[in-house]
């Protein structure tokens, strides 16, 4: 391609036959391109200190005092400060990710993105990396006020899994993400209210602020579905390796493989989506043109 | 505007170039169409019934050539950019960009091609102008520095020095279609859409704009650029041919001069002479001057020194006759200037109706 001249004489024909290099090169451009935007909002919008760090912090604060009435045991308040950690990465990926390409749409992106030579895929793919970079932060920033004000006392036996675990929930929870945006995009305005519909119900099966296996059938099933509960459960347990667990409760190894299998699931169903998402956008011309 | 200079020759058609560097001669390789369409049709099924948005379009473009799609808001211009964007399907027919079928071979086309749409609010606010269009270099593929580099040139070339790190939010409309622009270049595309280009742009603005183009296609020969527009002065200026497009159809397609000509068939021209013997009457007696009448008082100030025609030629060759004429009567010819018909007249006379009663 001859975007910078090179003083070769080209024809279109020469310029439209990318070698799989250039589609690889472009693809992983885009993706950095696409996080861009996300990471440099990180710096220039101050307000996040507020919205996304003292406000959940107020929420966990909450359970805290809870706990510390109840004279539950001291891992609970640990327990509380990942979930509310953790929470930045749901936020997100609920927020930022899921709803995002309906946003693109509505703005005129969406139909630039589809006009380009990349995957759409690459442009999900940098939101994510853009996303968990943003989200990093807040958590970091929580986890470690929360940790310092609350006095949370760390028993980590397997740094190595928990650091495993901690990626493989992003994966699995950005892959979800993925998967989401091209349902919302073909859903319209209806996928704002199903975010908000999903927001406080994940939060509860997720075990945000308690052990999801006290949920019982239900956070079995909250394991085995969805990443924010299994991965939290995870890290729980190899954050806090004295703490005692309800029985029943999966090996944090397990879990890792759950989670695993999740990252597969829902970026091969992302994939797919995509594809079918662009396939109809084409044929029936109501998914990338703003008025339909 | 350097940057608009590349050396993309390969595809120009021979012919045309043989026809604009006489002496020249260039290798006669068969070179594909810019653009080929071919019984074009799109229903979008809506309610209460399907809208035929386009009726079996027929349409080639050259290489290297200035075409415009003129016609009035719901023509089908935007849904016709769209299938050849790839970003539709045709209902019925194919389409072929340099070659490349927009149904089967999008991605190829995707990688030569670039679009600029009116009215475009794309990006992110948050970002400025010199970071928005390196984030949009990296969907094209350009290496980071290059991009980078890139950006910085588009960005001297279409005149945003000073807005160089303003926020995208900030923009005014003209210099974010400025802005809309430069990202359309960001590929160094073969072929240039351009939907409603000067769209809520004021008359400056629009201009500029309608100035970067040109300079950017005349830049490299084989550069191929579709407008679409509803303002006829904008095609009239910009396009080497036209196509006027109503419900879904092509009306007519030729240069601005052909389309004129339709509702033409004379040439009309309005002459101030210093002085003339024996009135008009003995302008009408030379060969090809179908008519010649004193014009005084119908057409701004004259001078009462000064005589006024309007004459009627079969065509323009005639003119020549007259000028003879005119020296051998010992008249000086003070003003001439052609009375021609607008493309608004050929709408009018393709479609029956001006384009303010369509949009009313």
């Amino acid at each position: 391609m001859s975007v910078v001249e090179t003083g070769r004489p080209t024809t279109p024909q020469e310029d439209a036959d990318w070698s799989t290099s250039q589609v690889v090169l472009t693809n992983l451009r885009a993706i950095g391109g696409r996080a861009y935007p996300r990471i440099t909002g990180l710096m220039r919008e101050k307000s996040w200190v507020f919205f996304e760090i003292l406000l959940p912090l107020l929420a966990t604060s909450a359970f805290v005092f809870v706990y510390r009435a109840l004279q539950a045991p001291a891992q609970y308040i640990g327990f509380v400060v990942i979930g509310g950690a953790m929470v930045a990465f749901w936020l997100n990926v609920i927020w930022m990710m899921a709803s995002q390409l309906w946003w693109e749409k509505s703005q005129g992106n969406l139909e630039l993105y589809f006009a380009a030579p990349m995957s759409i895929m690459s442009v999900l793919f940098g939101m994510a990396v853009g996303g968990m970079v943003m989200s990093s932060s807040r958590a970091v920033v929580v986890l470690a006020v929360a940790s310092v004000v609350y006095d949370v006392q760390f028993a980590v036996d397997q740094w190595a899994l928990l650091l495993a675990v901690f990626f493989l929930t992003l994966a699995a929870l950005y892959g979800l993400g993925m998967m989401l945006a091209s349902l919302f995009v073909m859903w319209g305005r209806e996928a704002f209210h199903l975010t908000q519909l999903l927001t406080e119900p994940i939060y509860f099966v997720s075990g945000l602020n308690f052990p999801v296996a006290r949920l019982g059938i239900l956070g079995s099933l909250a394991l085995g579905t969805i990443p924010l509960a299994v991965g939290l459960d995870a890290m729980r347990q190899l954050a806090f390796a004295t703490a005692a667990f309800p029985v029943g409760t999966p090996e944090p190894a397990v879990e890792a493989l759950i989670l695993v299998a999740m990252t597969i699931a829902f970026l091969g169903a992302s994939r797919l989506m995509l594809a079918t998402m662009e396939r109809l956008a084409r044929k029936e011309g109501r998914l990338s043109v703003r008025w339909q | 505007m350097t940057l608009f200079h590349g050396v993309k020759n390969a595809c120009y058609p021979a012919k045309l170039l043989n026809d604009r560097l006489p002496g020249i001669s260039m290798p006669t390789t068969p070179v594909a169409s810019a653009i080929e369409a071919r019984g074009l049709r799109r229903i979008y099924k809506v309610k209460p019934a399907p809208v035929v948005a386009l009726d079996g379009v027929d349409l080639d473009v050259a290489s290297g050539e200035f075409f415009g799609l003129l016609g009035p808001n719901g023509a089908g211009k935007t849904t016709l950019i769209k299938i050849l964007t790839t970003l539709l399907l045709p209902s019925e027919g194919t389409a072929r960009i340099f070659g490349f079928d927009v149904a089967r071979e999008e991605k190829r086309i995707r990688r030569i091609m670039n679009m600029v749409a009116g009215g475009e609010q794309s990006g992110y606010g948050i970002l400025t102008v010199r970071e928005q269009l390196w984030m949009f270099s990296q969907f094209y593929g350009l290496p980071r520095a290059d991009g980078w580099r890139r950006v910085d040139e588009l960005i001297d070339a279409v005149g945003m020095g000073d807005e160089r790190l303003q926020r995208v939010s900030t923009l005014s409309t003209g210099q974010r279609q400025k802005m809309n622009f430069a990202r359309g270049l960001l590929n160094d595309p073969w072929i240039l859409f351009l939907d409603e280009p000067t769209l809520g742009l004021d008359v400056a603005a629009a201009r500029q704009v309608r100035e970067l183009v040109t300079a950017w296609k005349a830049a490299v020969p084989g550069r191929t650029v579709l407008l679409t527009t509803h303002y006829m002065a904008e095609a009239d200026e910009l396009c080497e041919r036209i196509a006027i497009v109503d419900r879904g159809r092509i009306l007519a397609i030729g240069t601005p001069a052909e389309l004129k000509k339709r509702v033409q068939r004379e040439s009309i021209f309005r002459l101030e002479l210093d002085r003339l013997e024996g009135g008009p009457a003995a302008l009408a007696r030379v060969p090809g001057v179908v008519s010649a009448a004193p014009t005084a008082g119908d057409g701004g100030p004259v001078d009462r020194q000064t005589v006024a025609v309007n004459l009627v030629l079969v065509d323009d060759g005639a003119l020549g006759g007259v000028v003879g004429a005119l020296g051998d009567l010992g008249s000086h010819i003070l003003a001439l200037r052609k009375s021609e018909p607008s493309l608004e007249d050929v709408f009018v006379e393709l479609v029956g109706r001006g384009f303010e009663a369509e949009v009313a």
